[in-house]
Order: structure tokens, then C-alpha cells, then sequence
């Protein structure tokens, strides 16, 4: 590793931890971010030299405490600072005792309470992620404006405009109880999942630029996982993220074009996301105590256990989004069902199934794709041509129309035949 | 003789690395990997999952299973290499070419007692 990377990398992992013990210490997230600023500077300088401390985020945590505690004084008295060096070696005798509390409980509620302050419930969800992305992810606004296609001063004023609003916000900042916690967590667990949804969700020309999110969803999924290792839906959201994203080498072709999940080349996916994903899948099953995100994820191993298409087991995932329904009953997670159903009890009673959810998916892109498949299969060419169009009307990216049209060239050239023997 | 060179360091530390640099350093270790199997030197080696994937089994009656890792500590067990050395400042060689492609965190030594090679494949 080069001499300042493993530095990145060490300030990266740390961060999470010290910036959320500065938040409890300073109760002001501009001041805990500003004192965790000025300990990297200060890490660039000593680390170096002194290599490595034993404890990173210790180090961090004491350096950044103190920079901010003599800023305070100096202001206030006008005098003086130590010298740096000096500062810096008091810090040795002190790091152990700091790092000792840190072992403690407390740095997984610190933690905790850093992304929970993010997914505050008056934010809109592209103000927590960015939050979030910005404050316990350390990405600069440069790399999080990229990742969602906008201006660095769009961002950087949406990033402001977050924070203002989660300043007015009382958090509380005492331990959480059991019950407050299990609802952070829920919280927090949602705005994971929003992350790695605004990466995934992007179209073929993006993807490459948005797919850091999926990588730092992934992050945040594993580090809140370490902090509540018998958490089952935890489990479940970062065995569905890395089960989902292990098929992004495969999603699109060349030219950008979405490549649906049977017609993808099994051999890209990424077998270690895989296996390290059924695993957590595996473990968290034994709990017995399902939730969504258990239940995708499960859907999720189906298809990645499965070696080629034929071998899905439909009737299986049939029967897992019936579960979904029932825990989060949405006329989504019926069209995804449909699908299944389509595999298992043929094209006529997914229609069947899809057809009342018409009036509250009647804006919706995927509704259409989806019935006008079934109509396809069905032979019924002139309705699927109906639900087609307005597909394409109502699609949101380039690739989703582009690959709807293609259904349509397919529906084209079956029709032919028969146009020209009808002349 | 046959020695275990086991591969402990900071999982959150592995975690923030780039996927390029990740690469690289696989690319590093599997110089050094190659060398020793060209001299018939080199046994099983292994990357183990995150510790979020671990589970533990206490051998009570009955035996306790546990989500995570056996031990909670700042390094983890990331992973280990089986080598044929002669001598422990041979295999200290081979760690220390295997640090300098792979620096940071800490190898642990040990002498191999029973060794089955064994036939699961992957």
C-alpha cells in the first residue's frame, strides 16, 4: 500500500465510530464533524512518522476531542496553544483508557445514533442518504453529486439543507432502551436499503458511476450487522443487498440494456457475494423469527442458488412472496408474485392475479411491462401491444423503454407472418 | 516441516479497501503463492468471509450456537496459508514476502500437529 493509503483506509473505518463518540461528547453534529476533521489532519501529519496507532478510532476520538476542547479555550481566553507534538504524545497514556470504555457498549449505540440521526423522519429519503453518504461515510459531496447525477452545488445545498433541519431535531442522546433501539434500528436498516436501491436502481449508463452506493450500502449493512450480530432482518438486508448486487456484472449489456434475470449469464455473478450472502441467509433462518428483508433475501438465494433459469424453484418463491404479502401487503409485491405465479400456474392466472391492481398501478412502468408480457404469452398480441405503449409512456429511463421496445420488435416479427398471408 | 501461517487484521480495515486495491493485493499475494507452489511448498490456503457470516458453537451439553465470531477482538482470523518449511526462519521468510505484498495487520505462526489434506473441493 502506498504511504497515504492505508491512512484512507484507516480514517475510513474509524470514521463511523469517532464521529458518532464526538457526536455524544459535543451534542452538535458540525462540531463533532469538524473536530473528526482536524484528527485527520493531525493523523496525516503523526501517523506517517509514528506509524499506525494501536486503536484508530481512540486515537481519533481523543485527538479530535482535545483540538476542539483548546479551540474553546483559546477562544475564550486568547492563549496560547501547546505545541502540536506535545499535545499529540499526551495522548498515548490516555488512548488506553479511552480505548478500554470504547470496547464497552457504548460505541455500538454512538454508532447507531450517527445513521438514526441521518434517516430523521422529516428528511426526505434523498436527503438521509445523502446525509448519511456524506456524514458516516465520509464520501466527499464531489463523489456523492456523481453518484446521483447532480451538481456539486445542487448537493452540496441539499446536504446543508439536511443538516439544518436534523440540528433542530432533538435526538435523544441518553442509551437507548430496547425497544428505542430495535426502532432505530428499523430506521436505520430502511435508509441502508434506500442507499443500495438509489445504485441499483440506476439504468446501464449509470450504473458504473452509481454503483459505489450499492459497495457502501453494503459497508453500512455489514458494520450494523458486526454491531448486532443476533439481529435477523439485519442479516436479512445485507444478505439481500450482497445476494442483489452480486448479479451487477450481469445486469446490463454493453450497450446498457437491461438484461432481465433469465436471460442473464450465470457465470458473472459474483460467486464470494453469493456464498457470503446464503450464508447470512442460512443463519438467520434459525432464528425463526422472519421479516421482510428475510424473506426477499430468501427469494434472492432462490434465484442465485439456482444454476440455470429452468432450475428456479418458482413454486417455492410463490410461496414467499404470499409471506411478503402478508407482513407488507402492496400491490408491488403482488406483481412480483404474479411473476412466480406466471411460471408455476401459466400466464392466465398471473393476468388473473394482476387485473385488480390496475386502478393503483396505473402509473407505474413495471405494471405494464408485466402484463403485456403475460398478454404476449397468452397470444393475446394486440392487448400486449396496448400495455406496451404505455409502458414505454410511462417508463423512467432510456434502458426501461428501450427494453420494452424490444418486446415489441418480438411481437412485430410474430405478427408478420400472418399479415402477409391476410394479404 | 508443515506450518500455518494464520492471517489476522482490522476487518472493518480490509472492508474500506478499494476494490482495485483489493485486487492488487490479491495480485501481490498470488506472486509470492505461485513461487511456493512451483517448489511444492504450498498447501491449502483459504479467504474467510466477514466475521458477520461467523457462527459459534459452545461445546456445552447441550452445545450452545452463537451469531458471530468466536472472540470479539480488534484483529480477526481473515484467513491462513499452509506452507512446507524447513525451519521457522524459513517460513518467517515466506510471512514476511507475504507482508510485503499484503502489508499491515499480523500472521501467527504455528507449527501444524495433524494434518488431513483431505478431498472437499470447492
Amino acid at each position: 500500500m502506498t504511504d497515504t493509503a492505508w491512512i484512507d483506509a484507516a480514517l475510513t473505518s474509524a470514521r463511523p465510530q469517532a464521529v458518532g463518540a464526538l457526536l455524544r461528547y459535543f451534542r452538535n453534529l458540525d462540531t463533532a464533524e469538524e473536530a473528526f476533521q482536524n484528527a485527520c489532519l493531525r493523523a496525516l501529519k503523526s501517523w506517517p512518522q509514528n506509524g499506525p496507532p494501536r486503536d484508530p478510532a481512540a486515537w481519533l476520538i481523543m485527538v479530535g476531542r482535545n483540538v476542539a476542547i483548546d479551540e474553546v479555550r483559546r477562544n475564550r481566553k486568547q492563549q496560547p496553544l501547546p505545541e502540536d507534538d506535545q499535545a499529540i504524545s499526551d495522548l498515548d497514556d490516555a488512548e488506553d483508557e479511552i480505548a478500554e470504555r470504547l470496547d464497552g457498549s457504548h460505541y455500538r449505540d454512538d454508532i447507531l445514533r450517527l445513521l438514526f440521526i441521518c434517516c430523521h423522519k422529516d428528511l426526505p429519503a434523498t436527503q438521509q442518504i445523502a446525509l448519511a453518504l456524506r456524514i458516516v461515510s465520509g464520501l466527499t459531496v464531489k463523489q456523492i453529486a456523481r453518484a446521483f447525477l447532480v451538481s456539486e452545488a445542487a448537493m452540496e445545498q441539499r446536504i446543508t439543507r439536511a443538516k439544518a433541519r436534523v440540528a433542530d431535531a432533538k435526538v435523544p442522546f441518553e442509551t437507548p432502551g430496547a425497544i428505542e433501539r430495535s426502532e432505530r434500528l428499523a430506521s436505520v436498516a430502511a435508509m441502508i436499503y434506500l442507499i443500495f436501491n438509489e445504485g441499483y436502481s440506476a439504468s446501464g449508463d449509470t450504473a458504473e458511476i452509481r454503483s459505489p452506493l450499492c459497495e457502501e450500502a453494503i459497508r453500512l449493512a455489514r458494520l450494523l450487522l458486526r454491531l448486532f450480530q443476533s439481529e435477523p432482518e439485519i442479516m436479512g438486508l445485507t444478505a439481500l443487498l450482497l445476494l442483489q448486487h452480486a448479479r451487477a456484472a450481469a445486469r446490463f449489456d454493453a450497450g446498457g440494456q437491461v438484461i432481465l434475470l433469465d436471460d442473464q449469464d450465470r457465470s458473472l455473478w459474483n460467486q464470494a457475494l453469493i456464498a457470503e450472502g446464503l450464508a447470512l441467509i442460512d443463519k438467520a433462518m434459525r432464528h425463526r423469527n422472519s421479516g421482510p428483508y428475510q424473506v426477499q433475501a430468501a427469494i434472492a438465494a432462490l434465484h442465485a442458488r439456482a444454476e440455470t433459469p429452468e432450475d428456479t424453484d418458482w413454486t417455492q418463491i410463490d410461496l414467499l412472496y404470499g409471506a411478503l404479502e402478508l407482513m407488507q401487503p402492496s400491490p408491488v409485491v403482488t406483481l412480483n408474485r404474479a411473476v412466480a405465479v406466471s411460471k408455476v400456474r401459466g400466464p392466465g392466472a398471473a393476468l388473473e392475479m394482476i387485473e385488480p391492481l390496475a386502478p393503483r398501478l396505473s402509473n407505474y412502468f413495471h405494471y405494464f411491462g408485466v402484463r403485456g408480457a403475460f398478454l404476449m404469452q397468452l397470444g393475446r398480441n394486440d392487448e400486449a401491444r396496448v400495455a406496451f405503449d404505455r409502458a414505454i409512456a410511462l417508463a423512467n429511463t432510456t434502458a426501461e423503454a428501450a427494453h420494452i421496445r424490444m418486446h415489441i420488435d418480438r411481437l412485430m416479427r410474430d405478427s408478420q407472418p400472418r399479415d402477409v398471408k391476410a394479404k | 516441516m508443515l506450518y500455518a501461517i494464520l492471517c489476522y487484521h482490522d476487518e472493518d480495515f480490509v472492508g474500506s479497501w478499494s476494490k482495485e486495491h483489493d485486487a492488487d493485493v490479491m495480485q501481490k499475494l498470488s506472486v509470492v503463492q505461485e513461487q511456493l507452489a512451483k517448489q511444492g511448498r504450498l498447501g491449502p490456503v483459504a479467504r474467510l468471509l466477514p466475521t458477520t457470516a461467523a457462527t459459534t458453537l459452545r461445546k456445552d451439553d447441550p452445545p450452545l450456537v452463537l451469531d458471530g465470531p468466536f472472540a470479539e477482538t480488534k484483529e480477526q482470523l481473515l484467513g491462513f496459508y499452509i506452507v512446507d518449511c524447513k525451519n521457522l526462519d524459513e517460513v518467517l521468510d515466506v510471512a514476511r514476502d507475504l507482508g510485503k505484498a499484503n502489508p499491515g495487520g499480523t500472521y501467527e505462526i504455528r507449527p501444524v500437529g495433524v494434518f488431513h489434506p483431505g478431498g472437499a473441493k470447492p
